[in-house]
């Protein structure tokens, strides 16, 4: 995975969102380079799930650009794979699901068998290869959702708050599988809600609120302290500000000062 | 009440020894509505899917009107029908009324509805569901297409058994259009209204008891393809 060249990086410029009245993304500018974690936090709302989405090209921007800019980029969608909240398992056996990915992504079918069991494998799904993928519970169809995406040998690996409804063994599973993806070189970028899971997988936070971007810093520094006085307050589980009204962004209250 | 029961006796005699008369009409029957079922899975499958897939002006009209139409009157179909096939109607010359053609026509038109509609609403739920992963994964949207009826075939195929339960039961649009011509257009839904009007119970109960069984094992058949879907596929 890592000889490759890579789709990275993936250039976001002067994105907005707004599918009506209200602008859900505002002004969203960023680089995001190849290796580190990129881990996603703010409260509901914040626009983290549309920025993954608009990443993957799954919603197109309302304004702005998505442009991934590296050397390998002639169909980045190959190299993206996408994990969601609720795992959609379609409706076949755990390894046909998986089988389907390679097809679509053009695997010939004299290697698919062979990378859905080493990705059943990975996961630990191994024994569940012939069952229907949707019997499986909440916790197996999820890690089965990451073996898909792992089948798939992604370059960067999207996932949308991954881990929201399962039990704490689950999660485990699941965070142990997304450190075996940053040690084969995939980029991951992520939203979770768990600020121990947010600790424990990201190199570098992103703390999005109301649409943008207030804080982007290493993640041992934002945990340590965080610049912005609304990410302080979201470490400590204020909700106090959620009463404030005029809300800014810190280049532009620098300004109003 | 003793006439009642000799006829039902006499009906289960012509079932149990295959009256020739009995299955010429029980056959004519299958042949009609298997005929125009098969057709409407044609047409209303892709019609469906369609519109549960794409996105284009007069969508939302036309799955309303899709979904009106499942309730057309067999009557009214089967007099349009009439009129576009009499001879002076703009199909007349190909001399199709009174011919069992006329009545896979009539029925294509009762039924067609009926299996776009209900495959709409199993394609439109299972695209909500779908959507994004099948988007992400770089499907295109006939890959979709493909995935979504393939997934759904269970549920689709009880559609289509309801195309076949309307066909098979209908009796105002084939009297009309068939004619109810002997040997050549009597179906067992046209034969036992004739048979009850003449007063001629044995072959009228003989053919409602297989109406009636066959509306049964199409139900049964529909039960025990969700079982299968649910065993198989936990959908």
């Amino acid at each position: 995975m890592t000889n490759r060249s890579s789709i990275l990086p993936l250039v976001v410029k002067g994105i907005s969102f707004k599918p009506g009245e209200k602008k859900l993304l505002k002004d969203v500018t960023l680089t995001l380079e190849a290796g580190k974690a990129t881990v996603i936090l703010g409260p509901n709302g914040a626009g983290k799930s549309l920025f993954l989405r608009i990443c993957h090209g799954l919603l197109p921007p309302s304004e702005g650009t998505i442009e991934w800019q590296g050397a390998n980029a002639d169909d980045p969608k190959k190299g993206q794979a996408m994990v969601f909240q609720r795992p959609v398992m379609l409706r076949r056996s755990a390894g046909a699901n998986i089988d389907y990915a390679l097809k679509l992504h053009g695997v010939p079918a004299n290697q698919r068998r062979e990378r859905v069991v080493e990705a059943m494998q990975m996961i630990g799904l191994g024994r569940f290869i012939d069952q229907p993928a949707r019997l499986l519970s909440g916790g197996e169809q999820q890690r089965l959702a990451i073996a898909r995406a792992w089948a798939l040998r992604p370059q960067v690996l999207f996932l949308d708050e991954p881990t929201a409804s399962l039990d704490p063994a689950a999660t485990h599973s699941i965070e142990e599988a997304i450190d075996t993806f940053k040690a084969a070189g995939t980029k991951i970028i992520m939203t979770t809600h768990d600020l121990g899971q947010a600790k424990r997988l990201a190199d570098e936070v992103l703390f999005l609120h109301r649409g943008r971007i207030l804080e982007r810093a290493d993640a041992d520094a934002f945990f340590a302290g965080p610049k912005n006085d609304l990410a302080q307050a979201f470490l400590k589980g204020d909700l106090l500000w959620w009463k404030r009204k005029e809300l800014q962004p810190p280049s532009e209250r620098h300004h109003a000062e | 009440m003793n006439d009642i029961w000799a006829a039902l006796g006499a009906a289960i005699t012509l079932i149990t020894h295959a009256d020739e008369g009995l299955m010429e009409i029980v056959f004519l029957s299958l042949r009609v509505s298997l005929g125009a079922v098969v057709i409407s899975t044609l047409f209303g499958l892709p019609i469906g899917a369609a519109l549960a897939l794409f996105k284009f002006p007069g969508r939302k009209s036309l799955t309303i009107l899709v979904n009106a139409l499942m309730g057309l009157p067999p009557v009214v179909v089967g007099l349009v029908v009439y009129l576009m096939l009499s001879r002076s109607g703009p199909f007349g010359v190909f001399g199709l009324l009174f011919t069992p053609t006329a009545m896979v026509i009539a029925q294509v038109i009762l039924v067609t509805p009926i299996i776009a509609a209900l495959t709409r609403q199993v394609i439109e739920s299972l695209w909500e569901e779908y959507d994004e992963q099948l988007r992400s994964l770089g499907a295109t949207t006939l890959q979709a297409l493909q995935t979504l009826l393939w997934d759904a075939r269970f549920v689709l195929t009880t559609a289509v058994l309801a195309g076949f339960g309307r066909a098979s039961a209908e009796v105002g649009a084939v009297m009309i259009v068939g004619g109810n011509i002997d040997h050549v257009t009597r179906v067992m839904t046209t034969t036992i209204a004739l048979e009850v009007s003449k007063g001629d119970l044995p072959l009228a109960l003989g053919l409602g008891i297989i109406l009636v069984t066959l509306s049964v094992g199409v139900n049964a058949l529909a039960s025990i393809l969700k079982d299968v879907a649910q065993r198989r596929q936990g959908a």
